[in-house]
């Protein structure tokens, strides 16, 4: 006869089963997020439904696999911005985003700025560490 | 004070499967292996450097840990966010290369990272985040 604790463990057993496919999904975003990816494709590669996915990869990390693919694709922007030589678009087409008012539009939601005054904000850092009097006055003018 | 960094510890749900991880991807060496069955206490190392181990260990096997916690460590193992280590190495793509072949689980490809350090990234067996950055 069937334990009722046999069928407990083995719930627990494909939970922690789901879980780990969740991971190797999250595992590709960060290793593939500058190419062009889908939450389709990711669904279907990993052997679930879109929605499936997305309801579960919410439920397990906070948030959905796009917004999780976004974020990471405009941290790495903001690092090319900080960084590379690199004009806005192609700084877009270097993470993966499909197009650039697709990128203009993310890239303004999550960090505030667009990437444009992004980039021309932190142009105008100095580019070491800045001791506390180095830093610029920020003194109101006054009329 | 002379105070050195021994032995960090790594959780595992597999004993098998994380040896061979440790011992035929990384090429560490396994210095001890206590208990039996999930209740194995395994110290691995690198070879040639006898002074720091890792020691892989069942996840909260102190009888203080409540079930509930203990279901907690087991997720979060499996979602990938609870063990991590810092490895170093001089020669970063070799032993990128070496790792991958071994067929382990990427997360990262060597990657120049904007805070001044290049890395890549592998999952143990056990869902331990295993980041390895170039030594230069």
């Amino acid at each position: 006869m069937c334990h009722p604790s046999w069928g407990r463990a083995r719930i627990a057993a494909q939970r922690l089963g789901d879980l780990a496919r969740l991971r190797r999904v999250r595992d590709r975003i960060d290793r593939e997020h500058v190419r062009p990816l889908d939450l389709a494709a990711l669904a279907r590669d990993a052997g679930m439904s879109a929605g499936h996915l997305g309801r579960e990869f919410r439920l397990a990390y906070g948030e959905s696999p796009y917004a999780y693919l976004t974020r990471r694709r405009i941290e790495r922007a903001e690092a090319l911005l900080r960084h590379g030589g690199l004009g806005v678009d192609e700084v877009g087409r270097a993470v993966g985003c499909p197009s650039a008012a697709t990128f203009e539009a993310c890239f303004t939601e999550l960090v505030g700025v667009s990437p444009g005054t992004y980039r021309s904000r932190v142009a105008e850092l100095p580019a070491g560490p800045v001791r506390n009097r180095e830093a610029p006055a920020t003194v109101p003018q006054l009329a | 004070m002379d105070i050195s960094i021994h032995t960090s510890f790594l959780p595992h749900d597999d004993p098998d499967a994380s040896v061979a991880f440790y011992r035929d991807a990384l090429g560490f060496e396994v210095r001890s292996d206590v208990g039996q069955g999930k209740m194995r206490w395994i110290t691995v190392g690198p070879v040639g450097r006898p002074d720091t181990s890792i020691l892989l260990a069942p996840p909260a096997a102190d009888p203080g840990v409540t079930e509930t916690e203990r279901r907690t460590i087991a997720e979060m193992m499996a979602k990938g966010t609870y063990g991590w280590i810092l490895l170093a190495t001089p020669d970063l793509d070799g032993t990128f290369e070496k790792v991958r072949s071994a067929d382990a689980e990427v997360v990262q490809e060597p990657t120049e990272q904007p805070y001044g350090i290049r890395d890549c990234a592998f999952r143990d067996p056990a869902g331990n985040l295993i980041r390895i950055q170039e030594l230069r």
